[in-house]
């Protein structure tokens, strides 16, 4: 396999997930140097370019996450500057980033996904805001989840009860971003469900139960150490942490990602599993999924970074 | 199933990361990680105009001739800058202090004064010695979120008092003392930044301040009198500090982050004998002693450079930013905001037009590359919303202007989501609604 001569490692970038990235990046950094590699950390600024043109690296580790690490931007970049990189391609970023999207191309796949619309900020003011969440709530019913369409960590998602909290919700959720997706809300059990593809093809890592100790999900419970319980593999019967895997596989192939995806599921209690959205830069941090997943499937957070670098690497730019 | 998922242990492990969890006292309940905090986390990349962080500009210092000070400091007294000192601090700089107080017509002695590790660290004691959970300490509405953050961590409750233009109303004051006197609460202290405050940017207006000691001495109520801009004020003479005239009812905060440098960190208490024989006692429980090299370079400073003629250069240049940031206010601003106009300090107060959200607007912001404080970080019960603060200490008029020009845009989309959707009340968990202090 490739030997790394020395990596960089993209973390930062401009997007309110900038803090999580530099955790995701120091935590990978700190393992790629504990396995004997030279690693960097670069942000995605203005001294980037020149400094891969001047120095290239033998491959690039993107862990950037929101805009610029996730849309598919930073992959184009380091496409035109021609440094190789672990993750998928500009384009299946795109697809991906954009969770409408993404649902539609793992609906058509046979993966169940919650029912859901999708408005940009501007349907609201010029056809009327209560026309509009009248005709959401007579369509889709409630509960709902109200998120924006790109963007992650949970930053301006809320879950919607009551007719009355719905507005806060899409106002909050315009604070992230134009258009907001607003699907029905499933309950049962959330699970996120990582692929990596260490070189034999990509499988499915087990399954990381979320119980966060108080209500929501949110990015205080994401961030906190504490505020949720993981549960590796999830607790739930060995179907539908079949189904979820298989699930998770299939979104992985359906959007052409590569190397390393992170997809959120919820399990009914029926068992269904529905698709939520997939990462493509997924969160390193210490309370971050895959790492959690990676160690339970018996790999090596350190090791397996460097063998997708490797893998990289060998593929080229 | 697939391959990875079979590998697994067939047990399931819980995990919460953090083992300690459940161990940690309830005063640390609040300490989470919070949006907005991330948020600050983007606004020191120099494409955010950062109208949020309260840095002092000391670039505008003789760096090099402060290196060169610092440098022949060790030489000749090493020994003593790299050594323990005892908990009130160096004799030499607490005289130096004693000098920088009486410009505002404090006659103290060095043994009133007890330095400490900025004004902070003096707030972070006061608070030790005085409260106990569930007392009330008394403060300006909004207050300094710094003063907040102590008397939260000591679970003192917090009652605010109404200001105006012309700082805090007696009438407001007296009302509050009554009623919770009358319900059986026990008051421990007022606290206050009379001068240029932070965040409101107001100064309390001379003839008010005798009213406040009267009102305080009646009710048995010491003052904290918090005066870190005091010698930034940008028309005449530094104002006469309360403790000037009541130096047994105030114990008065201040600090060379504004005037010299905060990265020294050297503030102090100047306070009535007993309270200041608690504060040393509290000090050496907290830190042993301060630093020696600092209050030595504090001390240097004072005693061989012209700070008074680099504490006018300060001044000019904020009078310059906060005529650029006023300005700019009055050309941009969408009808329905209001601002104060502060005489010196770093801060304007603004407040936005009914039903705008300041916190629910700063992500918002943030994207269109523009940063302040909403107004929820400077209250202790939620308030604030309509109101965030603007700091024009730091950038450049140039850059002021520029995120003026930004800002009014978000406000005015805001303003359309608001005619949208109509006022929408604060959404989302508690958590610190204001920068770090390296948070530009």
């Amino acid at each position: 396999m490739t030997e790394l001569d020395h990596v960089v490692v993209l973390a930062g970038g401009l997007s309110p997930e900038r803090d999580v990235s530099l955790r995701s990046g120091r935590r990978v950094r700190d393992a790629l140097e504990e396995a004997g590699v030279d690693a960097r950390i670069a942000d995605a600024d203005a001294t980037l370019i020149p400094s891969l043109l001047a120095d290239p690296p033998t491959a690039v580790f993107p862990a950037i996450h929101g805009s610029y690490g996730e849309d598919g931007a930073i992959r184009e970049i380091l496409a035109l500057v021609g440094v190789p990189y672990v993750g998928s391609v500009a384009s299946a970023c795109r697809g991906a980033f954009d969770k409408p999207t993404a649902k539609a191309l793992v609906a058509a796949v046979g993966i169940a996904t919650p029912e859901s619309v999708t408005l940009p900020r501007e349907i609201f003011h010029d056809l009327g805001a209560t026309a509009v969440i009248d005709r959401i709530i007579a369509r889709l019913g409630l509960p709902l989840f109200v998120k924006p369409a790109r963007g992650g960590s949970s930053l301006g998602a809320s879950p919607v009860r009551t007719a009355a909290e719905l507005p806060t919700a899409i106002v909050s959720c315009f604070a992230y971003g134009d258009t907001a997706l607003i699907e029905r809300l499933i309950d049962g059990t959330e699970i996120a469900v990582s692929v990596v593809d260490l070189g034999d093809g990509p499988h499915a890592l087990p399954a990381v139960e979320i119980v966060p100790t108080a209500g929501q999900y949110d990015y205080t419970a994401r961030y906190t150490a504490g505020q949720t319980a993981f549960y590796t593999p999830a607790r739930l019967p060995d179907a539908a942490l079949d189904t979820a895997a298989k699930a998770a596989a299939s979104a992985h192939s359906a959007l052409g990602l590569r190397d390393i995806s992170r997809t959120d599921l919820i399990v009914s209690e029926f068992g269904e599993v529905y698709f939520l959205e997939v990462n493509v830069s997924p969160g390193m941090t210490e309370t971050s999924t895959l790492p959690m997943a990676l160690d339970a499937a018996g790999h090596a957070f350190g090791t397996a970074c460097l063998t997708l670098l490797r893998l990289a690497a060998a593929r080229g730019s | 199933m697939s391959e990875g998922a079979r590998h697994a242990n067939s047990r399931p492990q819980g995990s919460r990361i953090d083992p300690y969890f459940d161990q940690y006292a309830e005063r640390a309940r609040g300490m989470v990680a919070s949006e907005i905090r991330a948020l600050f986390a983007v606004t020191a990349r120099p494409e955010i105009v950062s109208l949020a962080g309260g840095s002092p500009y000391v670039t505008a210092l003789p760096l090099d001739v402060v290196g060169n000070m610092v440098g022949q400091l060790i030489t000749d007294r090493g020994s003593v800058a790299l050594q323990y000192c005892t908990a009130q601090g160096d004799t030499g700089l607490r005289e130096k202090i004693c000098e920088v107080m009486s410009l505002e017509g404090i006659r103290a002695h060095p043994d009133d004064v007890v330095v400490t590790v900025g004004s902070q660290q003096a707030l972070d004691l006061i608070t030790r010695i005085f409260v106990d959970p569930g007392d009330v300490v008394l403060a300006e509405a909004p207050s300094y979120v710094g003063a907040l953050g102590s008397f939260a961590a000591y679970q003192a409750d917090v009652v605010h008092v109404a200001m105006d233009d012309n700082g805090l109303i007696p009438e407001a004051l007296e009302q509050a003392i009554q009623r919770l006197t009358a319900a059986g609460r026990r008051i421990k202290f007022l606290y206050t930044v009379p001068n240029y405050q932070n965040p409101a940017g107001v100064t309390l207006a001379a003839e008010r301040r005798p009213r406040i000691l009267e009102i305080c001495q009646a009710a048995g109520l010491l003052i904290i009198e918090d005066n870190p801009y005091g010698l930034l004020g940008f028309d005449g003479d530094p104002i006469r500090a309360l403790r000037a005239d009541d130096p047994e009812g105030v114990v008065y905060l201040g600090t060379f982050s504004k005037t010299f440098a905060p990265g020294v960190r050297v503030g102090w208490a100047a306070a009535p004998p007993a309270i200041r024989d608690k504060l040393v006692l509290a000090a050496e429980s907290a830190v042993l002693c301060h630093s020696s090299f600092s209050q030595l370079v504090v001390r240097e400073y004072l005693a061989t450079q012209p700070w008074r003629e680099q504490v006018k250069d300060f001044r000019e240049i904020y009078r310059q930013r906060r005529d650029a940031l006023l300005d700019a206010l009055s050309a941009q601003m969408p009808d329905g905001c209001r601002w104060t106009t502060p005489a010196g300090g770093f801060y304007v107060w603004l407040r936005l037009p009914e039903g705008i959200n300041s916190k629910a607007m700063l992500p918002r912001a943030v994207s269109s590359r523009v940063a302040y404080v909403p107004g929820t970080g400077f209250y202790a019960d939620g308030d604030g919303t309509d109101h965030l603060r603007l700091s024009y200490c730091f950038p450049p008029p140039d850059r002021i202007r520029e995120g003026v020009r930004r800002l009014a845009s978000v406000i005015e989309a805001e303003i359309d989501l608001c005619a949208t959707f109509g006022a929408m009340p604060p959404h989302g968990r508690t958590g610190p609604d204001t920068p770090g202090p390296g948070d530009l």
